[in-house]
């Protein structure tokens, strides 16, 4: 298995294991109070910037901590610049997780516009989100294996 | 994905050619190894620039390198 399927592999579970961890730590955190209250408007707001915040970080340490074990494991460097195969297949990752992402945002405000408590555009932005992300690994890793 | 229709004869010319590395291929026209890989198995074609790049790194022209579907050798 080459360097980049590796890196599509990791990428994909870190994303599952951040996002997984991150939900289970805010899911007591949750305002029991009024569904459309000021509380639960700030809620997602914190949930959002604090899941952006959180999964930055978790992915330039894990990033680094995956080359290390990378060359120490197969005793070769990473590649240090991305070539035409690369950018292809990045484009093409970009292009179905965004189809995804503006999937997920279509259907939240569809939720809103059949009058669903605000709470679910936010349940199924944050989702749609994490699934575009999925999506671009996944799309990465495909292309990877099977060609373009 | 199905098989790229531009096939080639990089794994042979790189036997020939004092049995060449994929990675020594890769350095000397600037992409990754993963980029030979995949077009040693079919499984991309390479633009026009890259192509030329591969061929001149043999010292072939271009035709002697890669192939189009209907001539793909067995």
């Amino acid at each position: 298995m080459t360097y980049q399927e590796k890196k599509s592999i990791m990428s994909l579970v870190s994303a599952v294991v951040i996002f997984g961890s991150f939900c289970l730590y805010m899911y007591p955190q949750f305002p029991g109070n009024g569904l459309e209250s000021l509380e639960t408007f700030r809620f997602w707001g914190s949930f959002v910037f604090s899941l952006l915040v959180v999964s930055i970080i978790a992915h330039i340490i894990i990033n680094i901590v995956f080359n290390i074990v990378y060359r120490i494991t197969t005793g070769e460097k990473e590649p240090t610049f991305e070539d035409e195969l690369d950018n292809i297949i990045n484009l093409r990752a970009t292009r179905n997780s965004f189809f995804v992402f503006i999937l997920g945002f279509l259907l939240a405000m569809g939720s809103l516009l059949i009058f669903q408590p605000s709470q679910m555009m936010f349940i199924i932005l944050i989702t749609f989100g994490f699934m575009s992300d999925v999506t671009g690994s996944v799309t990465r890793l495909y292309h990877y294996r099977r060609g373009v | 994905m199905g098989k790229s229709l531009v096939g080639n004869h990089i794994r042979k010319l790189r036997f020939n050619h004092d049995e060449m590395t994929q990675q020594q291929l890769a350095d000397k026209v600037g992409v990754t190894r993963q980029t030979i890989v995949a077009l040693e198995k079919g499984n991309y074609s390479p633009s026009l620039e890259l192509a030329f790049r591969i061929a001149h790194s043999f010292d072939l022209p271009l035709e002697e390198v890669f192939f189009y579907g209907d001539t793909i050798e067995k």
